[in-house]
């Protein structure tokens, strides 16, 4: 049997090996979520950019090390606190040979910010974009805004004379009746032009030949196919078959079996996205917990408590199999330098249950708890492990696990902040803290006016005072001053209880070469097969 | 067709077929109510559409815009209104028409149902005889065995079973998707190219598993039933061969109920073929559901709904036809039943 089996997976490699000697590199990759509209403004979600990235290209691109490196803006500099002055690059050609100019560029941010796109945040309201000459665009702001090109990133160009020609210049939503050119076909400066696209199923991409930077390309593809395929299981199994030369996310408990078998290799790393608990304390009572006429979580010491009951290092090896990295801030490392000052507060039931009980709760409480359980990493697992943590100190937790759209649907302000206590992710879009700190610790009203994703409103005026002032420092050092400052008050005041960020998990096969960026973001350009 | 002549015959058949159409368009405006009942308890559809920085006008604009913040029946009449006209709307996540993104992934749900389809039969009903005919011996236990299993595990572990062992350990067939499919312009299909075929019968397998059983099972009780009859003792008595009875006689007779449920099983297996889809990444219109599911993509939803229970009323109606015209005690009452 054995001798039969390595005979036919002998034939079969064989047959593999002729076919690629003869034919062109393809590089195969399957992720678990699918590629739906190509318009690259209709929705600001990483994997959706991250595939057009490899077609589309902005102003800046980020290197392996997420580093802002210069793409179709040669150079940039702050002529004056509020005027940017870009230097386009020239000789730059879209796929169908039309030229990069600053025309496309007055277009494109004209776009971004039109009806429909959900790309408007790329730069502020009132920004002014003006064209100095064919390769020199001015850019000028109401406020100075160090951040200004943080996530330009995925704000890719588009060809201006295109997407008039194609009846592309409306953004595509999903009221339109009629889909238009842009969200089934793409014409970018990019390394790989679309050849076919069935969406949510497959989609072909082919090298372009006309790059204008094909004198440094790492990759040396010719053809790319990416697949969708949903399930965990089979994703693996494509993998382990060789079907595919990559595959992610793969499921934490498979990595052994990946690293396991000789042709695969798990790929691992930390991701940008925290993890963290959030506590209702706003409201003058909670809406799921038995403690009437009063909220616990107003009382920093019940909030301390909580963070002491939480055995983190469990969560890591238990419930992650190692495949996080325990936080005590509430954004990566990579995206804040004084991250090292910060340090948890140390897991210790005992004097969790002191606290408890000096805040008026000798035998703890019941709270509600909400979770998505198809969101992040083992979200759910994650949840009930803190929930038999909190019981350990005499906190009873009624978990409340939900498919995300049903969860966010109810957690979210559209949902009303319908939560006591919740588990979230959250990574800077900007990769920056001012992000951090306006949506996760704004002052919020009910609606959520103002920190949108505070779900708790949590609400400290001097932490609003700080980010206003963090968003139009120029002033690197000041800047990160006044963060770290940010920063002490809310992790001193326990504003959420950090858990940790999750890790990546890319299986890729041992004749790729690939660099694995922490925001989880594919760039095909800096693949390798040999 | 002795007993009602000409005229009088056809009137009353086609009371008959307008009866059962009105009741049909009864059953499918029921089955889009409850579809749209049910969407209030699924998820914000707009919290899907957008990235997580866009702030809340926009998505109150948004909601405005696809009509979400009408009153579920305004909603409701809209859509019938709308689908009575053939337009399904645009789906929300990738922003295309819907009945252009059913109509594309229609072929691969309909040639893998057909394929499961013919599986089971062409498995089922000689397993079923052999089971019936020896009823004691080793390989008709282990085809007992098997369709037990076949019964009792859910398709996903089936499937994954499947893709561990032919996929992974022996590299035969592929894991997922359909191959490489040719284009007909008004169809794609998988079954002219080698990838596309070795692509088909994982999936085909263990979506018709289930139905490969009950046709055995049925197949071999009705088979046992039969071959107790005094009309098949006669032909024993007569001296006729053991196969001209067997197969002559009993199978023939064994059918009819077989056809029944096949027929009636054909609705299931396109509308059950969600998980095997998802399993397997087979790109058809359960897979494109199951997403749609996760991301309450709703205008895929309810045209996924309605294109089903369609499914169901037709073939029913097929089914009462047939009775029909095959059993005339049927017929006579026609108008009342």
């Amino acid at each position: 049997m054995s001798i039969r089996k390595s005979l036919i997976g002998a034939v079969i490699l064989g047959g593999l090996m002729t076919t690629s000697a003869l034919a062109e590199n393809t590089f195969k990759y399957a992720f678990q979520g699918s590629l739906k509209s190509l318009d690259p403004y209709s929705l600001n979600e990483t994997f959706t950019l991250g595939t057009l990235g490899n077609v589309y290209e902005g102003l800046t691109r980020r290197g392996p090390d997420l580093k802002i490196l210069p793409a179709l803006a040669e150079s940039w500099s702050i002529e004056e606190p509020t005027r940017w002055r870009f230097n386009l690059r020239k000789g730059v050609k879209f796929h169908n040979g039309n030229d990069f100019t600053a025309d496309d560029v007055i277009f494109s941010a004209e776009r971004i910010k039109s009806e429909g796109s959900d790309l408007k945040s790329r730069f502020p309201d009132g920004t002014k974009f003006e064209k100095v000459d064919d390769h020199t665009v001015d850019v000028i702001l109401t406020a100075p805004n160090p951040i200004l090109h943080f996530e330009w990133s995925t704000w890719y160009i588009i060809d201006k004379e295109w997407a008039e020609a194609n009846d592309s210049v409306k953004v595509t939503s999903a009221s339109d009746q009629n889909a238009s050119t842009i969200s089934l076909q793409a014409n970018g400066t990019g390394p790989f032009k679309i050849a076919s696209h069935d969406a949510g199923v497959s989609t072909v991409f082919e090298a372009n030949t006309d790059w204008w930077d094909n004198a440094n390309k790492k990759h040396n593809l010719d053809k790319v196919e990416f697949s969708t395929i949903a399930s965990d299981a089979t994703r693996v199994a494509a993998l382990l078959s060789g079907e595919m030369d990559m595959v992610y996310p793969i499921p934490v408990q498979d990595i052994n079996r990946v690293d396991a078998n000789p042709t695969t290799t798990a790929l691992t790393g930390p991701e940008l996205r925290t993890i963290f608990l959030g506590m209702d304390q706003r409201r003058d009572e909670l809406l799921y917990s038995n403690i009437k006429g009063k909220n616990p979580f107003k009382d920093i010491k019940v909030r301390k408590a909580f963070y002491h009951a939480i055995d983190i290092e469990a969560i890591k090896s238990k419930v992650m199999r190692n495949l996080s990295t325990p936080s005590a801030i509430m954004l990566s490392p990579f995206m804040f330098e004084n991250a090292e000052q910060f340090s948890r507060l140390e897991y210790n039931p005992e004097g969790a249950k002191a606290l408890l009980a000096e805040a008026g709760y000798p035998d703890g409480f019941e709270v509600g708890m909400d979770c998505p359980n198809d969101r992040y990493v083992n979200d759910e697992a994650i949840c009930q492990a803190i929930v038999s943590m909190l019981a350990k100190v005499g906190v009873k937790v009624n978990l409340n696990a939900q498919p995300k759209a049903q969860y966010f649907a109810k957690v979210l302000a559209s949902g009303g902040f319908d939560t006591s206590f919740y588990l979230l992710g959250w990574t800077p879009g900007s990769f920056d803290s001012w992000n951090v700190l306006t949506n996760l610790h704004g002052c919020r009203d009910d609606e959520g006016n103002g920190g949108l994703f505070n779900l708790g409103g949590y609400c400290n005026e001097k932490v609003d005072e700080l980010s206003a002032k963090i968003l139009s420092e120029n002033d690197p050092a000041k800047r990160l001053d006044m963060i770290t400052e940010a920063y002490k008050i809310t992790t001193g005041e326990v504003g959420y209880i950090p858990l940790h960020q999750q890790g990546l998990a890319w299986g890729v096969s041992t004749s790729i070469d690939l660099a694995q960026r922490a925001d989880n973001e594919l760039m095909m350009y800096y693949v390798n097969k040999k | 067709m002795p007993r009602c002549s000409g005229g009088a015959c056809h009137f009353s058949m086609l009371a008959f077929v307008i009866q059962r159409l009105f009741q049909s368009a009864l059953v499918m405006l029921i089955v889009a109510l409850i579809a749209f009942v049910m969407f209030t308890f699924i998820g914000d559809p707009v919290d899907q559409m957008v990235g997580l920085e866009t702030t809340l006008e926009e998505r109150e604009q948004l909601r405005e815009q696809l009509g979400l913040k009408d009153p579920v029946p305004i909603q409701f009449i809209n859509y019938i209104g709308r689908a009575i006209q053939g337009d399904f709307g645009i789906s929300y996540q990738f922003k295309r028409p819907v009945a252009t993104m059913i109509g594309e992934r229609l072929p691969a749900t309909l040639e893998l149902s057909m394929v499961s389809a013919l599986f089971a039969l062409i498995a089922g009903i000689p397993m079923g005889v052999y089971t019936a005919l020896k009823r004691d011996s080793f390989i008709s236990k282990i085809f007992l065995t098997v369709s037990l299993v076949g019964i009792s595990l859910p398709t996903f572990l089936i499937g994954i079973l499947l893709i561990f062992v032919f996929a992974v350990q022996l590299q035969w067939l592929p894991s997922f998707g359909r191959g490489q499919t040719v284009d007909l312009g008004w169809w794609t299909t998988g079954l002219l190219t080698s990838s596309g075929i070795k692509a088909l019968i994982m999936p085909a397998i263990t979506l018709g598993l289930f139905q490969m059983t009950l046709i055995m099972r049925l197949v071999r009780s009705e088979m046992l039933e039969v071959l107790r009859t005094d009309y098949i003792k006669f032909a024993r008595a007569r001296g006729l061969r053991d196969r001209a009875i067997h197969f002559g006689h009993a199978l023939k007779n064994t059918l009819v109920p077989v056809i029944t449920i096949t027929g009636l099983q054909l609705g299931a297996i396109i509308a059950f073929a969600i998980i095997t889809e998802t399993v397997f990444s087979w790109p058809g219109m359960g897979l494109l559901f199951l997403q749609a599911v996760q991301d309450v993509d709703i205008p895929i939803m309810s045209a996924y709904l309605l294109m089903i229970a369609f499914l169901f009323v037709v073939i029913n109606l097929i089914v009462d036809l047939l009775y029909v015209f095959v059993d005339p005690r049927i017929r006579i009452t026609g108008g009342e039943t």
